[in-house]
């Protein structure tokens, strides 16, 4: 494949800051075994780039840790492969205190060096906090045969009334983006949001890179509406898959609980040649001990059940106690609860310790969340 | 330039484990499915890279597809390395003539020249159809200070099963003063578990030997050992006192993976310190339905569970849709049991299909004996098989003609 991936880790870094506290977006956990950034990186790995740079913002150890040279993804290469880059703050300011990038537009001023040095003609830009499996394949081959310089990737979506941090698209209907308009603005009512993934040429993103030196332009979107008022052709790609972007926690407990959905989690990881990969983390398979009972729910290797769970996420390495009962839960990587203990819509971060008899109940508008190696 | 390395460890894994049936008509035994998402040959590869053993020369002969696709380039178990890492070597042809591997001393005499790379001081014998945790740095240390030129590790066994291992008399500090392959008067019950330790010039030497004597069947137990306490060589034996079991039959390799079971399982895979590697694909968590019922089960990632599964060991992938039972049998990977089917007491190999309403086996207490069931296969919808049977594609052409489909 002609074209290299760039990823943007951390534009809503503040949405789940529950979850964000000590990571990036990107390495929030999701789906028993998964972080976000596994879907992105999925897409882009299964339409056969293998030439990935991330750019990183705060935070981005676990990120770090969970990619390493990304093998796990076959982008551990000589020629392309993964490549991290990390905010580019430089200690020679001009003016003022060095300033870390908000915008993608600042972030790839940042990386321009990787990316004049890229040798392929497109690029695929792509935040990487959602969750879906799209065929990147024919949005990168739907973007050559119309000639478009950007094409945009949009789904229709029900917004509520003064839905915030999404971006409107208003296309012709041959396809050609006509406005973008900021979601905060707008009434009630079906519309196409912006998906945050893009393809486009070299030559446009150069152009970009030079208009946001010389020019001062900070914001990607408004340049591309730049252009589309100067009848330059930028263009929709509609996705109409399952696609989930969380922005608070009420939100990634509902986006979760989608999973326990059969036809939901048969359009992200069941899709032929489209696996949806992560770091392997060997874990032994989950072990039943006589006596537990589980429903609905859905389990990574590594825990042993001697208890009953219901309508759950249960991530690797959990152990649910004798008598214990966890409905409608979302527990993290090696959560630890003891026996006779009950949980109603929790959620724990990784290595939470949940100690005998406790009972504990959120509701699932308000899910009850305990941190990081927190313990009750 | 070829750094030095202390110690080789070359694997034997070319048998074909005949008694293993069907599931090892197309796979060499190492690559038989264990524990859910492991082969056999996870165990002594997991040993190696746990024991800080980092160049392995895998020895493969029959059906070596399944097993090179599988190691690969040994990535999985850290063996993907510049200086050393997995190696695998198949027979090839030499300037004048060309040899299958006539048995475990041929296959490694025939690779001396791969040992010989890496200089190392000494060289560990190892294979590939046991399921144990061992630490054979250990082991080294006690050939170290024993001064031996040969260390074997030993296992007690039962009396009754001695006659199918390799038994050894012991004299003062373990010293092996007998060797006897497959006694059918067993004097002791100290087993050899084919893992032994070679100083790497007393090898080469004997090999050499070995392969110059027409008479001899170029085995270790046979040949090898026999010939060097013959010659009054330091023979020391190394007691391993863990879990070990030879799944070389249907038997025993169900046996293994029942040892997984319970809340204190004989053979557990969680200890963190000596972790298990594996080669999986890349498959979403399990999901467990509504109206499902698991007890005293293993299940791993890619499977889903609408029935009932009781005392089982699950591989990637499998389903068992509504009404369907599994009791106390283990599944390979991607097995599908249709609804209302029965599956008792068998082993079930990769990809097959349990049609609706079909009966597999009987209930364990009643049975003749465990029910295997080949991979790849299409039961059809309601037919039985028999217990104790082995079920391969002929069978099911037999079942399927009885019922006109």
């Amino acid at each position: 494949m002609n074209a290299v991936g760039i990823l943007f880790s951390g534009i809503n870094e503040n949405s789940v800051h529950e979850l964000t506290k000590e990571r990036t977006m990107a390495s929030v956990p999701f789906g028993c075994r998964y972080r976000l950034i596994d879907f992105t990186l999925s897409n882009l790995v299964n339409a056969g780039i293998t030439h990935v740079g991330l750019i990183t913002h705060y935070n981005y150890q676990s990120l770090m840790d969970h990619i390493g040279s990304g093998k796990d993804w076959d982008l551990a290469r000589r020629r392309g492969g993964f490549h991290l880059l990390p905010p580019f703050v430089t200690a020679f300011t001009g003016s003022g205190a060095a300033q870390l990038w908000s915008t993608w537009l600042e972030a790839l001023v940042g990386v321009r060096d990787f990316i004049y040095e890229c040798k392929e003609d497109l690029f695929v830009l792509s935040d990487c906090d959602s969750v879906c499996n799209l065929d990147l394949d024919s949005m990168i081959r739907s973007h050559v045969e119309s000639g478009a310089e950007v094409t945009l990737a949009v789904k229709t979506a029900y917004l509520t009334d003064g839905t915030r941090n999404l971006t409107v698209v208003a296309s012709a209907p041959d396809g050609r983006i006509t406005d973008m308009i900021d979601s905060l603005g707008m009434p009630g009512g079906y519309a196409d949001v912006s998906l945050k993934l893009l393809v486009t040429g070299k030559r446009f993103i150069t152009e970009a890179i030079n208009a946001a030196i010389s020019r001062g332009y900070r914001d990607l979107i408004k340049y591309i509406q730049l252009r589309t008022s100067e009848g330059g052709d930028c263009r929709v790609f509609r996705f109409d898959g399952y696609f989930a972007r969380v922005s608070d926690l009420t939100e990634y407990y509902r986006c979760s609980m989608d999973l326990l959905d059969p036809d939901i989690r048969r359009s992200l990881f069941a899709v032929r040649n489209r696996p949806v990969l992560t770091k392997v983390r060997n874990s032994a398979p989950s072990t039943y001990i006589n006596g537990s009972v589980v429903r609905n729910s859905l389990i990574a290797d590594g825990c042993v059940i001697e208890g009953t769970v219901e309508n759950s996420i249960i991530f690797r390495g959990v152990k649910i106690g004798k008598n214990t009962h966890v409905k409608n839960c979302i527990l993290m990587q090696d959560t630890f609860t003891g026996s006779n203990v009950y949980l109603n819509c929790v959620v724990t971060d990784k290595n939470a310790v949940i100690r005998d008899g406790r009972v504990l109940s959120g509701h699932e508008t308000l899910p009850f969340f305990i941190g990081k190696n927190g313990s009750v | 330039m070829i750094k030095k390395k202390e110690t080789v460890a070359m694997l034997l894994a070319g048998g074909q484990g005949s008694r293993l049936h069907l599931l090892t008509e197309r796979t060499a035994k190492p690559a038989v499915t264990f524990g859910g998402k492991y082969r056999i040959i996870d165990f002594p590869l997991s040993n190696c890279i746990n024991s800080g053993i980092d160049t392995v020369g895998v020895l493969t002969q029959y059906q070596p597809l399944a097993l090179n696709e599988y190691i690969g380039n040994g990535q999985p178990w850290d063996l993907d390395r510049t200086y050393g890492g997995v190696t695998l070597l198949p027979p090839y042809q030499m300037n004048k003539r060309a040899d299958w591997y006539k048995g475990t001393a041929n296959a490694i005499y025939q690779n001396l020249q791969f040992i010989d790379k890496f200089d190392p001081d000494y060289v560990v014998i190892l294979s590939g159809d046991h399921i144990y945790k061992m630490d054979y740095a250990d082991m080294i240390s006690a050939h170290k200070h024993s001064g031996a030129d040969c260390t074997i590790a030993v296992f007690d066994v039962p009396l009754a099963e001695a006659s199918r291992f390799g038994i050894m008399t012991l004299g003062e500090n373990n010293r092996v003063v007998e060797f006897t392959e497959k006694p059918k008067q067993p004097k002791s019950t100290k087993a050899s578990m084919g893992v032994y330790v070679f100083d790497r010039a007393k090898l080469a030497a004997y090999l050499e030997a070995d392969e110059a004597d027409e008479k001899s069947e170029k085995d270790f137990g046979k040949n090898v050992i026999p010939a060097m306490l013959n010659a009054g060589e330091k023979l020391f034996a190394y007691e391993f006192k863990g879990y070990w079991k030879d799944v070389g039959t249907i038997n025993s390799l169900w046996e293994a993976n029942m040892d997984l079971l319970g809340e204190r399982p004989v053979l557990t895979l969680r200890d963190k310190n000596w972790r298990m590697f594996s080669r999986n694909d890349a498959m979403p968590p399990h999901y467990v339905g509504s109206g499902a019922v698991i007890n005293n089960s293993i299940i791993t990632e890619g499977c889903e569970i609408y029935g009932t599964v009781i005392n089982s060991v699950l591989s990637a992938g499998v389903c068992v849709e509504r009404g369907a039972v599994v009791r106390d049998s283990v599944i390979f990977g991607n097995v599908t049991v249709e609804s209302d089917a029965e599956v008792d007491y068998s082993v079930i190999d990769a990809d097959t299909v349990v049609g609706k309403g079909a009966k597999v086996g009987a209930e364990m207490a009643l049975a003749k004996g465990i029910t295997l069931v080949g991979g790849g296969l299409c039961l059809p919808d309601g037919v039985t098989v028999p217990d104790g049977a082995i079920c391969g594609a002929d069978m099911i052409k037999e079942l399927s003609g009885g019922k006109n489909k």
